[in-house]
């Protein structure tokens, strides 16, 4: 029945006009330096920009990457042992199942976590965010900014699996009893982490809020007086 | 005009513009549009990361230097390092993963704890190091390719995986590990970009240290 969407209260610096720079944080005013193209930060000389430049256009390129990355990441092996007993290859997933197999649940699920759903979530995560802010949605904007922020906080944990591949593939190197090597789905895999981790760097969260100002010019007008 | 408004903060993530408050100490400023936090106020920030810093530097070494984990089966045994993980991935073919993996977890730490020292050893001594601002640039830009935490957790997923095939032999740097995890989070936590540039701008205004441009 009554549906809140929430407006901002306050006025937009680059509304005003003014840049706050990403290094330092320093308000200054945009038209400052107006003569030459790139504008600098009085401060520290960081350059400065209204939102971040092509933020969703190089977002997608990288998402879209990842995605396709992510096939072969989840195909390949990531890790082959052999020893004089048997000789197995495991993909991510058949690795979980293993560990859970051999009685150890809490560490497979902490690595199906971090190596399943941490880089699904941030594909799909991000895919929503991009997908809303092109159509300049002003639906649940604080929903938005905390998935952002959850994106950004858990996105680094996923290299889990590149971390235990290359412990094992060092130690296990027992002449013809047991060896480890990594598989090219660690490739694969260490590919989809670092260009999902550069995507939700690109993506300029302030686009998230930037339609609802419209929504509430009224508002914030009347509130600044 | 220089400046326009001096003390307004602009949030990072609505870009709202903000009139910036006090803090207590150990406040912590958020917007109150998106709930980002916006900007600490850390007690002696300047003293404790130097102290975090410094400890971390040591527990790096050690850790770096001495083995992390050795395995013994049927009486055969191994161990390794964090560089000789690296090098051995990278002989077995696997440059990127080992550039990767050198990155994240040697490299990238060693940058962060010398940029630290860097900056705040001559702060401490009211000198202002040349170079501030692209020091800081660089440490924005490094920060979440830092991954120590990460490599530790996958330190304790190897020796459940090992646990059964083989002995398992804790190396020295396996505690140090453990140690420079807690002690980056601490460098993280108490380290203060803010106070930073306030100090860069009272020596600009004081006059002194001026660099000529
Ligand atoms: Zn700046
Ligand atoms: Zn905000």
């Amino acid at each position: 029945m009554r549906r809140v969407i929430r407006r901002r209260v306050g006025p937009i610096a680059s509304e005003l006009g003014l840049h706050s720079c990403h290094t330092c944080g320093l308000v200054s005013d945009a038209a400052d330096g107006g003569h030459s193209h790139v504008q600098r930060c009085p401060r520290c000389e960081s350059r400065l920009h209204d939102r971040t430049p092509n933020s969703v256009a190089h977002c997608w390129a990288l998402i879209i990457s990842a995605y396709i990355i992510y096939i072969p990441a989840n195909l390949l092996p990531i890790m082959e042992t052999g020893s004089f007993m048997d000789y197995r290859k495991d993909t991510i997933m058949s690795g979980v199942i293993h560990l859970w197999h051999t009685g150890s649940w809490g560490i497979a699920t902490i690595v199906f976590v971090a190596s399943i759903m941490v880089p699904l979530f941030k594909l799909i995560a991000l895919t929503l965010l991009l997908l809303s802010v092109q159509r300049r949605s002003i639906w649940w904007p604080m929903q938005r900014a905390r998935l952002y922020r959850l994106v950004e906080l858990v996105g680094r944990w996923s290299m889990l699996d590149i971390y235990v591949v290359t412990l094992l593939a060092a130690l296990v190197q027992i002449s013809s009893l047991a060896t480890v090597r990594a598989g090219n789905g660690a490739i694969a895999f260490g590919a989809v982490v670092v260009l999902t981790m550069f995507a939700s760097m690109k993506f300029d969260p302030r686009l998230i809020w930037d339609p609802l100002r419209k929504e509430s010019d009224h508002d914030y007008y009347a509130a600044t007086d | 005009m220089g400046i326009d408004p001096p003390h307004f903060v602009a949030c990072h993530e609505c870009d709202l513009l903000l009139k910036e408050i006090p803090l207590l100490p150990g406040g912590v400023a958020v917007c109150c549009c998106c709930g980002a936090s916006l900007y600490r106020n850390t007690p002696d920030s300047l003293q404790r990361t130097m102290a975090f810093t410094l400890t971390a530097v040591i527990l790096y070494v050690i850790a770096n230097v001495y083995p992390i984990l050795g395995i013994e089966i049927q009486g055969i045994r191994n161990a390794t390092n964090l560089i000789g993980a690296v090098r051995s991935l990278w002989d077995q073919g696997m440059h990127l993963i080992s550039v990767l993996v050198g990155l994240t977890t040697v490299l990238i730490p060693a940058l962060q704890l010398a940029t630290m020292v860097y900056l705040i050893l001559p702060l401490l001594m009211k000198r202002k190091p040349p170079g501030i601002a692209l020091i800081m640039r660089v440490l924005n830009v490094i920060k979440p390719w830092g991954m120590v935490e990460v490599f530790m957790l996958g330190v304790l997923v190897s020796l459940v995986k090992l646990k059964d095939s083989s002995i398992i032999i804790p190396g020295v740097a396996l505690w140090s590990f453990g140690g420079l995890t807690i002690l980056l989070a601490a460098v993280a936590t108490s380290f203060n970009p803010r106070d930073i540039w306030e100090h860069l701008d009272e020596q600009s205004e004081s006059g002194e240290d001026r660099c000529a441009e």
